[in-house]
């Protein structure tokens, strides 16, 4: 191995190690967005489907990603080949283990597969059981994410858009904002439907109470925590899968950061003007939008446009939670439908609208603007919507048909902790108010 | 009116699909891509519809 490859490799190791301070992050977020009474169970579910994702990717999700140059299924439409699921050996069988770039995407898929599966505790936190929480990141990070993650990550029809039919470089997703985000996303849209709101969250006329998260300061500090693992994510991404070279991190986390705070600043400013003062939760759930599209585009673009990505997504954000509870009815208490579907989203179509550089990081380097590069995204957003959300959903339904999903109204009422766990997060407080009283 | 919402999500992202594998040229293709997600989007109404707020009771 050569120098210089060694230092790649090195690099992008040190990178994805970083990735699961992100899902500190969002565990953090989800807690202190939820009930006090359901903190240590929210909590207790990000580590066991971290874990189980871990485990279900060690066993068969890589083996479905796999990576552009191993075998693969292929079907032939129009005379052209579409890979759509990858043909590697299960447990990560003949993987050498050695920093190769096989490897390496091994470790971040599995890592990718844990922070996309934390996504939906935020919108199912106070009512989903532990066990089927559990069950349904097995399906997650062993069958979607790796399914998806194979067309934009490795070789699959996506990936293909460009050399097949002449979309531009075909579809690009350097840090997972398709393959990650929204994927999470949408996965807690159904959760959301499936499991439905929490007791009291809505009147008789379908008007949503107020109720707060319990602990803003949780919040607020996994904001930090989180940008640290999108740094991991979205360097080791570019390195990985756009053929970046290891300088080209500096402009990745250049622009992951002023993504994230001009979404953060815009939903700050959005909420001061229409709410007489900055909202805090809205605030940090326009920060992760602004990562979440940062992960889209962070390697093509130059910073002022990062800038630009970043607000447009904490306004869409702002706007989102509002119209997800207001419109749609869904009761989603962490916010992961707006921050993670729609700034996933939006990264993914700011890639077709804003993408300039390529991300070799060759000094004077520039990406040919090609009209069909928003054609792949817009690809890529349209199998998002039009396929993984169905497909996840109805996996989800079908479990909930064996494994109910939401916990009994008496376990709500408890609190989460007390009726799985046998203890709360925090014993010596009195911590119960009645938010269950009809209205 | 929810399975509905499904077979449109499906249905337009089958659009796409066929566009992206059958047109070759650029205005045609990316006219029929717009119309696949447009009809996504009438699915996902359909299924926001589909939907309403069960205010709670969900036991």
């Amino acid at each position: 191995m050569s120098g210089s490859a060694f230092d790649l490799s090195g690099t992008t190791a040190s990178f994805i190690l970083l990735i699961p301070l992100a899902g500190a992050g969002l565990a953090l977020i989800n807690a202190g967005l939820g009930r006090s009474r359901s903190a240590a169970q929210l909590m207790m579910s990000s580590l066991c489907v971290v874990s189980i994702a871990a485990l279900a990717y060690f066993v068969c999700g890589f083996a479905f990603q796999g990576l552009p140059d191993q075998p693969a299924h292929w079907l032939t439409i129009g005379g052209k080949p579409w890979s759509w699921l990858a043909d590697g050996h299960l447990f990560l069988h003949h993987l050498a283990l050695d920093g190769s770039p096989a490897s390496l995407a091994a470790l971040l898929g599995m890592a990718g597969a844990g922070l996309a599966a934390l996504i939906p505790l935020g919108a199912g936190a106070d009512r989903w059981r532990l066990g089927a929480c559990s069950i349904s990141t097995v399906v997650l990070a062993g069958w979607t994410y790796p399914l998806f993650a194979h067309w934009a990550w490795g070789g699959g029809w996506l990936a293909q858009l460009g050399s097949n039919y002449g979309l531009g470089h075909g579809f690009l997703d350097s840090g997972g904002a398709g393959t990650i985000q929204a994927m999470g996303g949408l996965t807690a849209l159904a959760i959301a439907w499936i499991l439905g709101p929490r007791r009291g969250k809505y009147t008789h006329d379908g008007m949503p109470t107020a109720i707060p998260g319990h602990n803003a300061v949780f919040v607020l500090f996994g904001c930090v925590l989180a940008l640290a693992g999108w740094w991991g994510l979205n360097s080791s991404g570019a390195i990985l899968f756009n053929g970046a070279e290891a300088g080209v991190v500096v402009r990745v986390a250049i622009n992951t950061i002023l993504s994230a705070a001009s979404a953060a600043l815009a939903a700050a400013l959005v909420t001061h003007t229409r709410f007489g003062k900055p909202d805090a939760s809205l605030t940090a759930n326009g920060w992760i939008g602004g990562l979440a599209a940062s992960s889209g585009a962070c390697a093509f673009v130059e910073p002022l446009e990062a800038v630009l990505i970043g607000a447009i997504a904490g306004i869409l954000v702002t706007f989102a939670v509002e119209w997800v509870e207001l419109r749609m009815s869904v009761d989603d208490p962490g916010g992961s439908i707006s921050a993670h579907a729609v700034g996933g989203l939006w990264g993914v179509l700011s890639v077709g609208i804003f993408a300039g550089l390529t991300a070799s990081g060759r000094t004077g380097e520039t990406m040919v603007p090609h009209p069909g590069q928003w054609l792949a995204q817009l690809v890529g957003v349209a199998t998002l919507i039009g396929f993984i959300l169905p497909l996840t959903y109805c996996l989800n339904w079908l479990l909930n048909l064996v494994y109910p999903q939401r916990v009994s109204a008496e376990g709500e009422r408890q609190g989460m902790d007390l009726y799985e766990l046998g203890a709360g997060a925090y014993p010596e407080f009195i911590t119960h108010s009645d938010e269950f009283t009809e209205r | 009116m929810k399975i509905l919402g499904f077979v449109l999500l499906v249905s337009g992202w089958t659009i796409v699909l066929t566009a992206v594998a059958l047109l070759i040229e650029d205005v045609p293709r990316a006219v029929f891509v717009l119309a696949g997600i447009g009809v996504e989007i009438v699915g996902l109404m359909l299924l926001i519809r589909a939907h309403p707020a069960r205010r709670g009771e969900h036991e």
